[in-house]
């Protein structure tokens, strides 16, 4: 059976079609999840899209955290579904508890809008687990705040575990430990800066947020087949 | 009663403030020598409604920890008084 992605939508959020269309360019099934609906029904995997969900107000996530919606996706990553929060998904989950630490202005203050490099450091959670250990990853970033931070405790919890899933190769932003993405204890939550589903398909300049996006497709292949 | 209230939100110490730091990094240009250790935060102002003052600062402390603050990065610091003010000492 095809893996249904379902897209959170925020009013604000901007890349919900992308991921929607790159989802689809590989064989899986996508559709939007409404962000004042209490259940995210029968998908097998959800992601929180990039974009500026309540118009970053107070704080990127701040507001978007306490939508009715929040409270299914955080049951959904409870029960181990696959969640990965991109760019301002990774905002979101952060603020809502699901991922450790918080993602500040970039250093600099420069909105970014490039294309870097991430190299895979852990294959061990739902967004790397087709991905190899080393391997790096051509893949844009676009955002202001995106320089990600963490107490001295949780960033060693992070290392300890193999939960820094995402380095950049050259820092852009400021992040702690060059970090691009992490994952929570469990590892089927993820949370990125960059944006796998601009980088789906070689026309778009890159195709290597694709080995990302089949991995989160086999995670939720893997949840359904379970059922 | 109604109380006013001022909320400032600011980060904590040793978050690096990169606001901060870009001003302070532009006001020697702008003949202000000697201006260190500039930190950006906010100010939220608002007023509510609530028995007495102690309860009116718990329930702030709540909404300051839930919502207006994030505490992996930020401190804040309530004033509450009869008006505004008289929150800000004029």
């Amino acid at each position: 059976m095809t893996a249904t992605v379902g897209v959170v939508l925020f009013p604000g959020s901007n890349c919900e079609l992308d991921v929607i269309e790159a989802v689809r360019s590989l064989g899986g099934e996508a559709r939007i999840l409404w962000h004042g609906d209490r259940s995210v029904g029968d998908v097998d995997a959800v992601v929180v899209p990039g974009g500026f969900a309540h118009g970053d107000y107070l704080r990127p996530g701040a507001i978007a955290r306490f939508s009715p919606i929040m409270s299914a996706v955080e049951k959904f990553a409870g029960d181990g579904g696959p969640v990965v929060g991109i760019c301002n998904g990774f905002q979101v989950l952060t603020e809502a508890g699901l991922l450790p630490g918080a993602l500040q202005k970039n250093r600099g203050l420069k909105f970014l809008c490039t294309t870097v490099e991430v190299r895979v450091e852990s294959s061990a959670s739902v967004l790397t687990e087709n991905a190899e250990v080393g391997s790096v990853l051509r893949i844009p970033i676009n955002h202001f705040e995106g320089n990600y931070t963490c107490s001295a405790r949780t960033l060693a919890d992070l290392r300890a575990d193999d939960r820094v899933v995402l380095r950049y190769i050259e820092n852009p932003n400021g992040a702690t430990d060059d970090i691009a993405g992490i994952c929570n204890d469990g590892r089927n939550v993820v949370g990125l800066m960059p944006h796998p589903e601009r980088a789906a398909n070689p026309m778009l300049g890159s195709g290597d947020g694709a080995v990302l996006l089949r991995s989160l497709l086999s995670s939720a292949g893997a949840v359904n087949s379970n059922d | 009663m109604r109380f006013s209230v001022v909320v400032e939100v600011r980060l904590r110490e040793g978050v690096a403030d990169p606001q901060g730091a870009t001003i302070e990094r532009s006001l020697p240009h702008l003949g202000f020598d000697g201006v260190r250790d500039v930190r950006v935060g906010k100010c939220i102002r608002f007023t509510i409604d609530s028995d007495d003052e102690a309860a009116a600062r718990r329930e702030v402390d709540e909404l300051c920890a839930r919502f207006l603050a994030n505490p992996v990065i930020e401190d804040t610091e309530v004033r509450i008084g009869a008006d505004v003010r008289t929150v800000l000492g004029r």
